[in-house]
């Protein structure tokens, strides 16, 4: 096996775990201060990778130019989710909240479903067929583009945590629930906030996702494990740990496929989920409890 | 004098190199009730978790009837023979009062129809049997606090750790539960260490008292003594004595 | 258990237990099989509920135990030629060997909560993408046991009828509840919900709960392997991908979720409203003429998410109430309902 394949293996890893990371950032930053474990979340993914190949397909719209309306009917419907379904769940006991976001992920895979069929969806563009070369290496084009586009949504979603006031007020939401309620903070309109944010979040990872794989709607509940064992790794409710538990697992992943055999590449990660829950289960980044 | 059945020797903990406790030492002869008081944050409940095998002390020794106990998961310290209470009452609030002694009482009788007898009994003594069948989670503070002993006093214990169940109770219900304890204590000859603000209970209850503050022990004692202490008068007592 | 419910409902269940022997001689095929699914997702809604139900561990890989019942025994019968029953002592024995392993490395590092949950699903998917690839048992491909038609039922190899596996699951499912009805009048049975309840205050009773939390998850493992063997001996087929799916884990939560988690008749009632919604919905559409795929599943999780949002103890504990079958626990001002093992 030659060391160009296998750099461009890991190259390749690295790009598609940051929209991997991206994804998953949504959901952590969900869990962070929502405290609800949104299972629903590899549904949202697929609605938004059939958004952008819908926008794609009729009016031509570029999935890098999608992003923008996609983001924004996701951050309206992640508000609405949690304002009018979600809220009053959040005191319940898990098993309510699990069974509850499940019924929404059935719904939302056979609402696709319907729409779109079980066939998959993609879309062409001509970057997916150019590549960059890096001495020896190869670099897909759209891969390194929607990585590129991945890390620049995560730099916006930290800053707005970081340096917006909203952000924070959710992140004093997320560290003294009683606190913030104190002070006067509008904790449902927040957590509304928190939720189209982490949607949002899915929704440019979707948009980014089509230029990578075709869509079928039976893809959600591969999502949504998939985010799981992301934030897992990197740590539950860490956002750089989101990130860094995306590219470990694209290019563990990637590794399988190479070196075992594809079919077998989520093993590697769900034996790698298993040991860090074992040995850290905090996540690699994430804070002890 | 026969050996004590609680003995704690220069114990010892910190959290996140906070000192909690440091350098404890006391000992509780059987049949006796005894107080430990202090001010918030002075480390009593620290201590208490020590006892009750919730935290392992960094240093020290704990000994209850002859045996090492530090470092025993909490389970094992009440199989032991030590029973606890919790400051912030956790009744098990989906169960029925009844039930939630009955678990306490199948320690020591594995027998459900017997742990039912038993709970009955305690439910009886602490005077919230008409509420048995009622679910936990409906009962009132001062209730919860009597649910709390009961469960407690349910394992048998030889030792009983006491963490605050008179706060919240108006002073008929106070001196009604320390009517309780002192029956107990004549009857079974049951040994209590309770940590306690209400001052009328320690003083109307307690033999000897020991005063914690800043995680150190600054006085020990009868309570008319410790009362008159200097020491305890700055740090604690003040208003109280005054 | 049943001395405690009232006479009515004594009466009830009574007219339900003659309804449901008889169920042969009164059902055509159809609707014989639909009464199988619905006892089969009783029984393992019932073995789910000993480990969350009771004990408070929240399982989302329980078809990893479906799974590896049925493929230890079809694998014995095919491969060695033995029987089912002989084989159901083997499939218990290693489901419960890998419940163990689980129950042990989550316990003892403390993980619990969501983390468990997800540590369960992990764990059932690394399962199926590795029966996927496990050549002697068919991989990807499918595991197939020998079907030939017969004069007679034989019990002994479990190849006959449908009403012959009817009755063996309605042995089970009532097996089980008898089982889950027995094992919350032991000491152990307290214990779990004490667990349940609050675990830190239920280690200060006294209560070892590391034991307690691992012999839940043995029984639950253990009970929900023998469903895996009449799985693989009803269907004659395994494949990886189906039986352990995530989605068959879902399945055999949703009963005892939607019929009243920790109580006894609550996984069998929610077992019996998801099959008939389910077939409900199919008659309906096909009353309205609807032919789209997927429709009959975006009604099936509508009536999920109206079931959570208003009824979020279950549908049981509220009818049995409504009908009058238990006598009410008292005024509660807090809101709460008590979950009594009766209830």
């Amino acid at each position: 096996m030659s060391f160009e394949l296998i750099g461009n293996v890991l190259i390749a890893g690295v790009l598609s775990g940051l929209v991997y990371g991206l994804m998953a950032l949504g959901l952590s930053v969900i869990f962070g201060v929502v405290r609800v474990v949104n299972f629903a979340h590899g549904e949202m993914m697929t609605a938004a990778m059939f958004a952008a190949v819908v926008l794609f397909n009729t009016w031509g719209i570029d999935p890098f130019m999608a992003v923008i309306p996609v983001v924004v009917v996701f951050f309206a419907l992640g508000y609405l989710l949690q304002r009018a379904i979600i809220n009053p769940f959040i005191t319940r006991p898990e098993h309510s909240q699990f069974m509850l976001l499940v019924a929404v992920a059935i719904i939302m895979v056979n609402a696709l479903l319907i729409a779109f069929g079980p066939n998959a969806r993609n879309v062409q563009v001509d970057y997916q067929l150019e590549s960059f070369e890096l001495g020896p290496l190869l670099v897909d084009a759209a891969r390194l583009y929607a990585a590129g586009a991945a890390l620049v949504c995560s730099a916006a979603v930290f800053s707005f945590f970081r340096f917006t006031m909203t952000g924070k007020a959710i992140r004093a939401c997320a560290d003294n629930h009683m606190g913030a309620k104190v002070v006067g903070l509008d904790i449902r309109h927040l957590y509304a906030l928190t939720f189209g944010l982490g949607s949002a979040c899915v929704a440019a990872a979707g948009c980014m996702m089509v230029l990578l794989v075709d869509v079928t709607p039976q893809l959600g509940p591969a999502y949504t494990l998939m985010a799981f064992v992301i934030v897992i790794v990197g740590g539950l409710g860490s956002m750089p740990g989101a990130l860094l538990g995306g590219i470990l697992i694209g290019v563990s992943e990637a590794g399988a496929g190479l070196f075992i055999t594809p079919s077998a590449k989520s093993m590697v990660s769900f034996a790698l989920l298993v040991v860090v829950l074992l040995l850290r289960p905090q996540g690699l980044l994430g804070k002890r409890p | 004098m026969a050996e004590p059945l609680l003995e704690v020797v220069a114990i010892a903990k910190r959290f996140r190199g906070l000192k909690a406790v440091s350098s404890v030492s006391f000992a509780i002869e059987a049949g006796h009730i005894v107080a430990l008081i202090g001010p918030n944050g002075a480390g009593k409940t620290t201590l208490f978790n020590m006892i009750a095998g919730v935290y392992a002390p960094d240093a020290g020794e704990i000994r209850f009837a002859g045996q090492r106990i530090q470092g025993l998961r909490p389970d094992e310290i009440c199989v032991a023979g030590i029973g606890r209470t919790f400051q912030l009452v956790r009744p098990f609030a989906g169960l029925s009062v009844l039930d939630n002694v009955v678990i306490g009482a199948l320690r020591r009788s594995p027998r459900i129809a017997e742990a039912r007898r038993k709970a009955g009994l305690i439910l009886e003594r602490l005077g919230i049997a008409e509420k048995r069948d009622l679910p936990a989670a409906s009962l009132t503070l001062p209730d919860r606090k009597r649910l709390e002993v009961a469960r407690a006093l349910a394992t048998e214990p030889r030792l009983l750790l006491l963490d605050e169940v008179m706060a919240g109770l108006r002073p008929t219900e106070t001196d009604r539960m320390v009517e309780v304890f002192r029956e107990l204590n004549r009857e079974t000859g049951l040994t209590i260490l309770l940590i306690e603000h209400v001052m009328r209970a320690v003083m109307a209850l307690s033999r000897e008292i020991h005063v914690l503050h800043h995680g150190e022990l600054i006085a020990s004692g009868a309570p008319d003594e410790v009362v008159r202490n200097p020491a305890v008068l700055e740090c604690y007592l003040g208003e109280d004595a005054a | 258990m049943f001395s405690q419910i009232n006479p009515r409902a004594r009466g009830l269940l009574a007219a339900l237990a003659l309804l449901l022997l008889i169920l042969p001689w009164i059902a055509n095929n159809y609707v014989l099989s639909v009464a199988v699914l619905i006892l089969y997702f009783a029984y393992t809604g019932q073995a789910w509920n000993v480990m969350m139900g009771f004990c408070g561990q929240l399982s989302l890989g329980h078809s990893l135990y479906v799974g590896i019942g049925g493929y230890s025994a079809a694998a014995l019968f095919v491969h060695f030629g033995i029987g089912p029953w002989g084989g159901a002592l083997v499939a218990v024995a290693a489901s419960m060997l890998v419940g163990a392993i689980i129950g042990f490395l989550a316990f003892r590092f403390g993980i619990g909560g969501v983390y468990f949950a997800l540590l369960t699903i992990a764990f059932a998917e690394f399962t199926r993408l590795g029966f996927d690839h496990w050549q002697w048992l068919g991989a990807s491909g499918g595991f197939f046991l020998p079907v030939k038609q017969r004069e007679f039922n034989d019990l002994l190899n479990l190849r006959g009828s449908p009403v012959m596996f009817y009755y063996v699951m309605l042995a089970l499912a009532t097996a089980a509840l008898a089982f889950c009805t027995w094992l919350l009048r032991t000491r152990i049975g307290y214990y779990w919900l004490a667990i349940r309840e609050d675990q830190q205050a239920a280690q200060a009773l006294g209560i070892n709960t590391f034991r307690c939390k691992m012999i839940a998850v043995l029984i639950s493992s253990g009970m929900t392997s023998l469903a895996g063997v009449f799985f693989a001996f009803y269907y004659n087929n395994l494949f990886p991908e189906q039986i352990f799916n995530m989605g068959r884990s879902i399945e055999i939560i949703l009963g005892p979720i939607i019929g009243g988690i920790g109580t006894l008749f609550g996984p069998i009632l929610g077992a019996a409203l998801l099959a008939l919604l389910a077939d409900g919905i199919t008659e309906l559409m096909a009353q309205i003429g609807i032919e789209l795929p997927g429709i009959k599943q975006v009604f099936y999780g509508s009536c999920l998410l109206l079931v959570t949002m208003f009824l979020p103890n279950g549908v049981w504990p509220a009818l049995a109430r409504r009908l009058g079958l238990v006598s009410a626990p008292g005024p509660d001002p807090a809101g709460n309902t008590v979950r009594h093992p009766d209830g």
